[in-house]
């Protein structure tokens, strides 16, 4: 899983790319985190998720560890573009409530 | 009666959650799948693999059994561990329920097998091992979303 980086107007946009499962969850964690803690001054993240061609609950488990991360900045974040399938298990956990989606 | 039938044995390495979901989905292709159906199965059979080397045989190496059938318009999936087991499988599928909080688990993984198939069940036995059964049927898939 690819993960990039692009700061604009204050505002850390991640974009996720590839699959998301328990095999590449790991790495993915720590180079958001390091995204995260490097542009600790942003006022909001935006993580981007049109790339993602496959996620499973393991995705579920990683928003909320950046979520948990982004709170102790006091960073609010935000989802953004998940496919038609990311978008069916996210809806399902009710994430939505915690990490609204981009305007 | 069973028209295909498919029998995939593999360690529980995590590398290989990916091959087993892709070889499933590639198997149900003749089912003539809608994408939401065939991302459905793909979800669920990554789930229940996932389940076996995280939980099965955390920290261990073992083999994961991954067996599909396909009769008429369904297809049967059966993903078996010889694993240590569940001990409370009702408090198991409770949605949000995880034994690895720490792990940044969700504990929706039987819930979205759940969801996603039509019919789902698990058995398990305490040192034993644990099966998973799930089915979905792919009549009346005319939409190709």
């Amino acid at each position: 899983m690819k993960v990039s980086g692009l700061v604009q107007e204050s505002t850390l946009y991640i974009y996720l790319s590839g699959e998301m499962d328990e095999c590449s969850a790991q790495d993915a964690r720590a180079r958001c985190d390091k995204l995260i803690e490097d542009n600790a001054n942003a006022k909001k993240i935006v993580i981007n998720l049109s790339d993602v061609a496959f996620m499973d609950s393991t995705g579920i488990g990683f928003l909320i560890g950046r979520y948990k991360k982004a709170a102790k900045l006091n960073t609010p974040l935000y989802l953004d573009k998940p496919n038609f399938a990311a978008e069916k298990i996210l809806n399902l956990s009710g994430i939505y409530s915690l990490i609204p989606k981009a305007e | 009666m069973t028209s295909n039938y498919l029998k995939l044995q593999f360690y529980s390495l995590p590398r290989n959650q990916a091959f087993a979901r892709d070889a499933v989905a590639a198997f149900c292709l003749e089912l003539n799948p809608s994408l939401s159906a065939l991302s459905d199965v793909k979800t669920a059979v990554s789930e229940a693999v996932t389940n076996c080397t995280v939980h099965a045989y955390r920290g261990n190496l073992g083999i994961v059994t991954v067996e599909c059938e396909i009769e008429g318009k369904e297809l049967h999936i059966k993903v078996s561990d010889t694993g240590k087991g569940i001990p409370d499988i009702s408090k198991a599928v409770q949605p949000f329920f995880t034994t690895l909080p720490s792990d940044e688990r969700s504990g929706m993984g039987f819930t979205i097998m759940q969801t996603f198939m039509d019919e789902f069940s698990v058995n398990s036995i305490q040192g034993e091992g644990t099966v998973v059964y799930m089915s979905k049927s792919f009549e009346a898939e005319v939409e190709n979303a």
